[in-house]
């Protein structure tokens, strides 16, 4: 984990090639990696165990073609972020999502996550982007949170389907004021540690 | 299956619309902007692949049974908690949750225990977590992030108990 200090400005030059953005981690091989790696052998191996081969290569199968149909939509986030981290101005995003930002900042987060299309293809990216150029801590948690529980990607594709049009929506509606509640007790939580933080 | 290809519109319509405003600013910016976005694409490929082709073993080896029988209506806060944990511990992914969810409903499972466990699982699914968060987010925003997410799948449980059923 790099100890970058992410609410720090720094000069924003749309056009300098080859730097990647600040905030940014590119590594794919992590302990994540490797715990997610070990934890899919172990239930592969209990798979085995219960269905032998042909569980394995059955699973196998349909995961490949889930995987094949998510490709594009990943590249897809992938852009997204990435012509959010350029466009947006960093002055403005840092003043209408930054720590200061006040309910309103957590508002026009939490309403952005729920506008936005697609699925953790595109959240992350965007996040990502709108933590580097400049919104706080407490405003990007209630865009994640937002879009994981109000956003319509996921609702619409899949639980209206599984889980019915009542529950669904009487889910969403309580779900309404917990983006603001994670924003606004993380942005306290986290400016109270940026302080004691020795500089 | 029409809503996911509106999805699949969308998004690409919005990946035009941003990418033509870039082109707008000048050529460079539309060519910094595709080639960043195409580096972070190659590089959370070999990870992606990892986690939605192992989900499957994963989620076969869910006991769902367990998880539904812990979820009845008289378990009052205990399968609050225990609908959290599991929850956290299903794997991501679009259907899982939602489909052991919906045999739980059908099994007469209490609804404040059915809706921690969805909001449990789309907030902290452990498996989303490690292989969507993190390859995109600082890691330490992720962490924080769940931290304070914690107290949310309570507050749901709480304000379905106070405002009843669908």
């Amino acid at each position: 984990m790099s100890d970058l200090p992410l609410k720090d400005p720094f000069p924003v030059d749309p056009i300098a090639d080859g730097e990647p953005r600040p905030g940014k981690v590119r590594n794919p091989i992590g302990w994540s990696t490797i715990m997610l790696a070990a934890l899919v052998a172990v239930s592969a191996g209990l798979v085995y165990r219960r269905d032998g081969v042909s569980g394995l290569t059955e699973t196998l199968f349909h995961d490949m073609s889930l995987f094949g149909g998510i490709l594009p939509r990943v590249l897809a986030g992938c852009l997204l972020g990435a012509f959010t981290a350029e466009l947006l101005p960093h002055d403005k995003v840092s003043k209408s999502l930054g720590p200061k930002s006040g309910l309103k900042g957590l508002l026009i987060a939490t309403a952005f996550g729920a506008i936005l299309p697609g699925g953790p293809f595109t959240a992350y990216p965007v996040a990502s982007a709108l933590l580097a150029v400049g919104a706080d801590f407490g405003a990007t948690i209630a865009m994640v949170v937002s879009w994981t529980l109000i956003g319509y990607g996921r609702a619409v594709a899949w639980e209206l389907p599984i889980m019915g049009t009542d529950f669904t929506l009487w889910r969403i509606v309580i779900s309404l004021p917990l983006p603001l509640i994670a924003g606004a007790f993380g942005r306290f939580v986290y400016g109270r540690l940026d302080r004691d933080r020795p500089r | 299956m029409s809503a996911s290809l509106l999805i699949d519109i969308i998004l690409w319509a919005s990946v035009a619309a941003l990418g033509f405003m870039a082109w707008q600013r000048g050529r460079p910016v539309l060519v910094t902007s595709v080639r960043e976005g195409t580096m972070d694409f190659i590089h959370i490929v070999p990870r992606i692949a990892l986690g939605v082709i192992g989900s499957g073993y994963i989620a076969a080896i869910i006991p769902a049974e367990f998880i539904i029988g812990a979820l009845g209506p008289s378990s009052g806060w205990l399968g609050v908690l225990t609908a959290v944990v599991a929850g956290a511990a299903t794997p991501g992914g679009p259907v899982i949750g939602f489909s052991i969810c919906a045999v739980a409903l059908k099994a007469g499972g209490g609804t404040p225990q059915v809706l921690a466990y969805v909001v449990a699982w789309a907030l902290f699914a452990f498996q989303r977590l490690v292989l969507w968060e993190i390859p995109f987010m600082p890691a330490k925003f992720v962490w924080f992030r769940a931290a304070v997410s914690l107290p949310l799948p309570f507050i749901a449980a709480a304000i379905a108990m106070a405002v009843g059923k669908p």
